[in-house]
């Protein structure tokens, strides 16, 4: 699924990369560079790529190479509610794969995307750290332990509410 | 000794700590803990309602938030000290919102501890039982977590005034000699997993003759069941930063870098801010204690690769490459960072070194075993009644660690396995509980000290399943420099992938087999050669479970879905009951005609919801492996007219 950057995120990306012209960048600040676009953007897109490379004089093989070894960077934006499913240990042995299943199947997309309205994206991370509440997904940063697939359903509908409410609080903002 | 210019300066630190606790020592005290874990158990929440309360009874009560101590089955938890109550510090588990503003009310107001929510007090008295006559207490030893959910993280003087810091002024009465002299008369070995002797590694890195020299510490911890590195740096960081400090005096370096996860925002935070808190007060910095000594740390964020945790990699991906291992010799100490010599030690390891200055190495040689001196920190998760992270003396059994201090299995579960070491790691059967707990026994067992990860599997998982887990794991975190391991474990996954789906064939044993040992052979770093074991101990120790997904296409655990079928009792199946039908996530259970439940093969995907929720007087919800012994029970054409009237 292919996903056009923002002009807002471009802006933002070029404020980033505007800190380092005109200065000696060593190799070593190529992850935090990537890691500061992620935190500001939400994710790599295919122009900052080509951004960083000229920032580091370095080629963009080189950077493309270290931003998809790293697990941390991710290339589509994530959803408005970003949903991951814990796949640790812990919550593997209690039944992780299924509850992350229904996710999938509820949203139509696989781990790792993110639907085309950029609503909800679904991805699998290694430990939460909260085992003892496994198994456990989070939406943002909302932790929900001892998941079962039916409340998959539930934490729709939540979703539902609060944008039904933030909805209404809001109306004035848009006339 | 009062005329010596560091213990001057140390002491006027001190004195200036104990100050900042004086103002809050005569009025009653709430401990909540609130690391990652005890936030995920809804902390937060909690302390949103202990503040709404105080401020609604105007109650005068300090608010103390700490770090983790490793109860995560008791999270949110509090501790309350309410000395004029006549009762002694008290602990609760599990305190929602609700149980928090009803202890303000009754405990705080009314000096009523609320008995039938008391866990236990946290120190011996003759009122309430003390939570320390539970072995999950007792039977821990404490050394390096001694402080972690005693002490606010965030507040340097809490940790000075408990004696922190107090091994770093030692240390810089000692020369470099003799701090590499007690650490190696010591006997500490590296705790990220190998057991390196901690001692050598610094005397060869304070042998060289480089200008610059780095220390490292590793806290990228990748296991996806192991997280003590983290708590260790959320609940006390300050430990972790005196132990740098002093691995950094004894070799000579002045730079040090954290190389953390990104994953652990958290603990980032409560790093830097400790980080800047130890600088203002002079105990890290340009003139530490104001000697001549120099140590500026930094922090590194990793981001997300499992195989940085080997120390080549690591170094690689500080330099802005590909974390992939390189070739030693030349191992770091020698040649490292940016060609530095380079000192690459575990959180934990570092954590344990202001103890042993301190005390001194013989104090530290009192626990554990003669080859294994002080204490594991273990992360045990899966099928325990007390999961979380335990510190136990070294040589002490699994068996002992899992049923007397983890609580055992819940219900009436049969053990099964105990996988330890995560994914670098194998799975011990009950023949070996008895193992002691060191890094040669488990070794020898086929299983590895590892990242200290240990997940408890009963009977009713499989251990094949737990296998591939592990596989798929490392499989995916490969850095795909080693054929061996890119491709090997490729197949292995592979392989393995075939024998969970029922599609397995007899040779498949002996291919998993060879080619675990040539992946072990062929890999250069740690993952490589680690990363069969998982599939080897697991067949010396649980081939009948292979051979029984095999030749019978039968889980015995019952886990492996495609070998796996529901079915509904309709002897037990109560007429009417519509328990199962709501919660299946994709309409596969149906009415029959006698107003009973059926479960559509076709449709369901065996989640198991519908046995979850078949009320227990009926428990009429079967699970049977393999799939064809579920009796075929026909979908009436007309289901959905029949379930509308």
């Amino acid at each position: 699924m292919e996903f056009e950057t923002t002009d807002q995120d471009l802006i933002t990306l070029y404020t980033i990369c505007d800190q380092f012209t005109d200065k000696i960048i060593e190799r070593g600040q190529l992850i935090p560079i990537l890691q500061q676009i992620q935190e500001k953007i939400g994710y790599i897109p295919k122009e900052a790529i080509v951004k960083v490379s000229e920032v580091l004089s370095i080629s963009q093989a080189a950077v493309y190479g270290v931003a998809t070894f790293y697990n941390q960077f991710r290339f589509v934006p994530p959803g408005k509610y970003p949903i991951k499913v814990c796949l640790g240990t812990a919550c593997h042995v209690k039944g992780a794969d299924i509850i992350l299943e229904n996710f999938e199947r509820k949203l139509g997309i696989k781990e790792g995307e993110t639907t085309q309205n950029r609503e909800f994206s679904v991805e699998r991370v290694a430990c939460v750290g909260c085992c003892a509440l496994a198994p456990v997904a989070l939406v943002g940063e909302q932790v929900y332990g001892h998941m079962a697939p039916s409340k998959v359903e539930g934490i729709f509908t939540q979703i539902e509410v609060k944008k039904q409410i933030e909805h209404k609080q809001t109306p004035n903002s848009e006339n | 000794m009062s005329n010596d210019p560091i213990y001057t300066t140390y002491n006027q630190i001190v004195e200036q700590s104990l100050q900042h606790q004086n103002g809050i020592q005569n009025i009653p005290k709430i401990h909540l803990g609130l690391s990652t874990c005890g936030i995920a158990a809804g902390a937060l929440e909690t302390k949103a309602a202990f503040e709404a309360s105080l401020q609604e009874y105007q109650v005068n009560v300090y608010l103390h938030t700490v770090g983790c101590m490793g109860h995560c089955y008791a999270e949110p938890y509090v501790i309350i000290d309410h000395p004029e109550s006549g009762f002694p510090p008290v602990f609760y588990h599990n305190v929602t919102p609700g149980k928090a503003n009803m202890l303000v009310q009754r405990f705080l107001l009314e000096n009523d501890p609320c008995f039938e929510h008391v866990y236990g007090a946290t120190v011996e008295n003759e009122l309430i039982p003390s939570v320390y006559e539970f072995s999950r207490f007792h039977r821990e030893r404490r050394l390096v977590m001694k402080h972690c959910g005693q002490i606010d993280p965030e507040n340097i003087h809490e940790y000075i005034a408990a004696g922190g810091y107090a091994a770093l002024a030692k240390a810089l009465h000692m020369d470099a000699k003799t701090i590499i002299q007690e650490i190696q008369h010591s006997g500490l070995r590296g705790r990220g997993g190998a057991g390196f002797p901690t001692g050598k590694k610094w005397q060869i890195a304070s042998e060289s003759q480089a200008a610059d020299k780095i220390v490292i510490c590793n806290a990228d911890e990748g296991d996806p069941g192991a997280y003590m590195d983290r708590t260790l740096l959320e609940s006390n960081p300050h430990q972790v930063l005196e132990g740098i400090a002093i691995c950094a005096i004894a070799v000579g370096a002045k730079r040090a870098i954290i190389y953390i996860r990104s994953e652990y925002p958290l603990a980032i935070k409560t790093l830097t801010l400790a980080i800047a808190q130890a600088k203002s007060l002079g105990l890290l910095g340009s003139a530490i204690l104001n000697t001549s000594c120099q140590v500026e740390i930094e922090i590194f964020q990793g981001s997300g690769a499992f195989v940085c945790g080997e120390e080549t990699a690591l170094i690689q991906s500080i330099e802005g490459f590909r974390g992939m291992p390189q070739h030693r010799p030349p191992y770091p100490v020698s040649k490292g960072l940016f060609n530095h010599p380079t000192v690459i030690n575990n959180v934990k390891t570092l954590a344990t070194v202001p103890l042993i200055i301190e005390h001194g190495a013989d104090w530290f040689k009192q626990t554990g075993t003669p080859n294994t001196p002080g204490t594991a920190i273990f992360s045990v998760v899966g099928s325990v009644v007390h999961p979380g992270l335990v510190e136990v003396e070294m040589g002490i059994s699994l068996r002992e660690l899992i049923f007397t201090v983890c609580g055992g299995i819940p219900g009436k579960k049969q053990f099964k396995a105990v996988q330890i070491g995560g994914p670098s790691g194998g799975c011990l059967p009950d023949a070996y509980l008895d193992t002691p707990i060191d890094f040669d026994s488990l070794t020898q067992a086929g299983a590895m000290m590892g990242s200290g990860g240990m997940v408890v599997i009963d009977e009713t998982s499989c251990v094949v399943d737990v296998t591939r887990f592990f596989l798929d794991f490392t499989q995916k975190e490969s850095c795909g420099k080693c054929t061996f391991c890119r491709i090997g474990t490729r197949h292995l996954l592979d392989i393995l992938k075939r024998i969970t789906v029922g599609n397995g064939e007899e040779s498949d044993i002996g291919l998993l087999e060879s080619l675990s040992i040539d992946v072990k052979q062929g890999s250069l770093c740690g993952l490589g050669k680690t990363a069969a074991n998982p599939v080897i101990t697991s067949l010396r120790y649980f081939r009948s479970e292979y051979e029984a997904h095999i030749v019978d296409k039968q889980c015995p655990g019952k886990t492996c879905r495609p070998l796996i079928a529901y079915y509904i009792d309709l002897e037990k199946c109560a007429r009417g009951c519509d328990a199962c039908v709501g919660c299946c996530p994709t309409n596969a259970v149906f009415t029959t005609r006698t107003r009973k439940k059926g479960i559509d093969l076709q449709l369901c995907v065996k989640c198991g919801e519908c046995m979850a929720a078949c009320p227990p007087e009926y428990n009429a919800v079967r699970k049977v492996s393999p799939p064809h012994l579920a009796p075929v029970i026909e979908r009436p054409p007309d289901t959905d007219t029949n379930l509308s009237h």
